[in-house]
């Protein structure tokens, strides 16, 4: 790193040798930009936490139901006991009805059956540190394993949508012809239909999940990858590297992929960027819809969707935990990518 | 003129045949056998195959193409599979609630956004522009979600300035009593999107040339923005427009849901949950369809707001 910069400012001649390379010099421009480097201390500590839960460190037992149900957060105190209606005790001499019940022959037998396993009573705990839910599941680990999926969700989406776009894109680009116009049919196809509309008809075929979530949002949100990458492709297969590759005697696939696609690779990386933050909000509001995850997992939507009426009685915990957690992730996501867009792209510094 | 329009519908015929392809194939052969889905649990297998041969299933695939082709254009989908209610019918009572909800919507964000945009477009660069900008980026990073959620606690439960939920008959109940909760939400949460959108597109045009020389000669800046800089971004802000405008027609699925409005896309979600196939596929062609003829009508009012425009 700080030979490039010294050979940046050095000697013309040495500059010349070795200059500068793309990513160099968006790192060093990345550096610089103090919003987007505090973003990517967030985005890191996120993922962190991710790997963490995904291999089972923390959140493993999300599920147990460690509280008392809605048990407050720890800073509140537990709540209040309810006064329940007390039902005064009938007065007089019990009445002995085992000739008529049907039932109590049989039950010395049971009392001897339930003797013979132990019963313990857990503790609950009456106050959770950000609360716990209906269930009296923690909203932390909760939390924690929903930001998981939620944000695996728009990566993976977003990783399988940047593969389609920028392979058909690349073929639409480089080739043109009769493949293109093929391409640009299936393109306008897509972009046709409503995008939700879309999603609802992909969702009413492919079931309920994670996987197939994201095969949703990913079959769906490729038009807009494809669109800029067939630009830069129609843009870069005429340049001259890419004709002296040509005259070197590279392969077709060797001059798209090995020679254009890392000169466009900016432009994908940014606009993946857009995409997972498009998707992480797409799968809060299908899994709101019932269209999401399954009723086993957790995620921001699932959570959110609990929160609705959890709200009216006042348990706001789980609210602000989801809420929150998407916030910040979302806001530091969207900053960084931003950053990055201006240290690869410089030119578009300050346009929206 | 009218050689361009036919032109234009001309060429919509190869995209629409690929949207029937593509929903056809789809629920062909990734959506599970229509027969079972209909027969439900308990059917016997002489039931199936009885629905199958009533639907055509035992054809060939281009024959099936061609009845869902007749059925397109002759607009006759038949039943629900799910409520037995007529799919035609299912549109025009459905409509209505939707359109009730989203044209107050749509006509609320552009007339709302377009000043705040102007104004922030103007202070670029100021800490007003930058606070607002800083806000929209948090405000956009909330899920649409929790602002419905916590739109409906306090206005509706706790202030009680509106009813929860609700519909009723009269369209004109609707509108004064049910549909303004839901709007107040959809504009307060579209209105940071679509102010950032028309902020860049009013920055593309404060930077021209003619900004300046029409400040030069000594246009009043009100002047300078209203006759020119609107005039000029008025393009990209009508194809933004046309691009919401196809959204009204099935509305916003969550509001929808959220305020258990009966209108369309609760009922295409509704569909969607019950495997209804018919109703879906009919929503989702007709959609791409009039989305195409928006499109297209967007491309003629670049015309009238731009006569520098040329269609070819």
């Amino acid at each position: 790193m700080n030979t490039a910069v010294l050979s940046a400012d050095g000697a013309p001649g040495d500059a010349l040798q070795h200059s500068e390379g793309v990513w160099h010099a968006a790192w060093r421009r990345f550096q610089s930009d103090r919003v987007g480097l505090v973003s990517l201390v967030v985005v890191v500590a996120y993922l962190l936490l991710i790997v963490a839960s995904s291999l089972g460190l923390v959140a493993k037992g999300w599920q147990t139901e460690v509280g008392v149900p809605d048990a407050p957060p720890a800073f509140m105190g537990p709540a209040k006991a309810q006064v329940a209606g007390v039902i005064e005790t009938p007065k007089g001499a019990n009445v002995d009805l085992s000739d008529i019940d049907p039932l109590a022959p049989r039950y010395a037998e049971w009392a001897e059956r339930a003797k013979q396993f132990q019963t313990t009573e857990t503790v609950k705990a009456t106050t959770l540190p950000f609360g716990g839910d209906r269930l009296g599941r923690d909203v932390l680990s909760k939390t924690i394993k929903g930001t998981e999926i939620s944000v695996f969700v728009g990566v993976a989406a977003a990783l399988v949508a940047a593969a389609i776009g920028t392979l058909l894109g690349a073929f639409g680009g480089y080739f043109g012809g009769k493949v293109g116009d093929l391409l640009e049919w299936v393109y306008n196809v897509f972009e046709s239909i409503p995008n939700i509309l879309l999603i609802f008809a992909f969702a009413a075929v492919a079931g309920r999940g994670v996987q197939s979530v994201v095969i949703i949002l990913a079959f769906t949100g490729w038009t807009g990858m494809y669109r800029q990458v067939r630009a830069e492709f129609i843009k870069h297969s005429s340049r001259e590297y890419v004709r002296s590759a040509e005259a070197i005697g590279a392969s077709t696939l060797s001059r798209m992929f090995r020679h254009i696609l890392p000169n466009v690779s900016h432009v994908v990386l940014v606009r993946m960027g857009l995409l997972v933050v498009g998707f992480i909000k797409a799968e809060v509001i299908l899994s709101y819809l019932g269209l999401g995850v399954r009723v086993d997992q957790v995620s921001w939507g699932t959570m959110l969707a609990e929160a609705q009426a959890e709200l009216i009685l006042g348990h706001w915990w789980q609210l602000v935990s989801a809420t929150v957690f998407m916030a910040v992730f979302v806001t530091a996501f969207s900053l960084m990518a931003d950053a990055l867009r201006d240290a690869l792209d410089p030119k578009l510094r300050g346009l929206e | 003129m009218l050689a361009y329009l036919i032109r234009r519908l001309w060429q919509m015929v190869p995209t629409l045949a690929g949207v029937v392809l593509l929903v056809f194939f789809l629920f062909k052969y990734f959506g599970g056998d229509p027969a079972e889905v209909l027969g439900g649990l308990n059917a016997s297998k002489e039931q199936v195959a009885a629905i199958r041969t009533q639907l055509g299933l035992d054809e060939p695939v281009w024959v099936q193409l061609w009845i869902f082709v007749k059925r397109i254009c002759t607009f006759n989908w038949g039943k629900s599979w799910a409520t037995n209610e007529a799919v035609s019918n299912l549109f025009a009572t459905r409509l209505p609630a939707t359109l009730t909800v989203m044209l107050p919507i749509l006509i609320l964000d552009v007339i709302m956004a377009m000043p705040i945009a102007m104004w922030v477009a103007y202070q670029r660069g100021s800490l007003t522009d930058r606070s607002i900008m800083v806000a929209t980026t948090v405000a956009l990073s909330i899920s649409f979600l929790v602002y419905v959620i916590i739109g409906q606690y306090v206005f509706a439960f706790q202030l009680g300035w509106f009813p929860v939920q609700g519909w009723s008959d009269s369209t004109w109940t609707n509108l004064t009593v049910y549909a303004p909760l839901p709007v107040l939400l959809a504009v307060m949460v579209g209105i940071a999107p679509q102010t950032r959108l028309y902020r860049s597109f009013l920055l593309d045009e404060l930077g021209q040339d003619y900004v300046r020389t029409a400040r030069a000669k000594g246009m009043t800046e009100g002047s300078v923005l209203f006759k020119h800089v609107l005039r000029n971004a008025m393009i990209p802000i009508l194809t933004n427009i046309g691009l919401q405008l196809p959204g009204i027609f099935v509305g916003s699925f969550l509001i929808e849901v959220f305020f258990s409005i009966p209108g369309l896309g609760r009922e295409v979600l509704l569909a969607v949950n019950r495997s209804d196939f018919p109703v879906i596929q009919a929503v989702t062609i007709y959609l791409a369809f009039l989305t195409m003829l928006i499109n297209l009508l967007t491309d003629l009012a670049y015309k009238v707001a731009d006569p520098r425009v040329v269609l070819k």
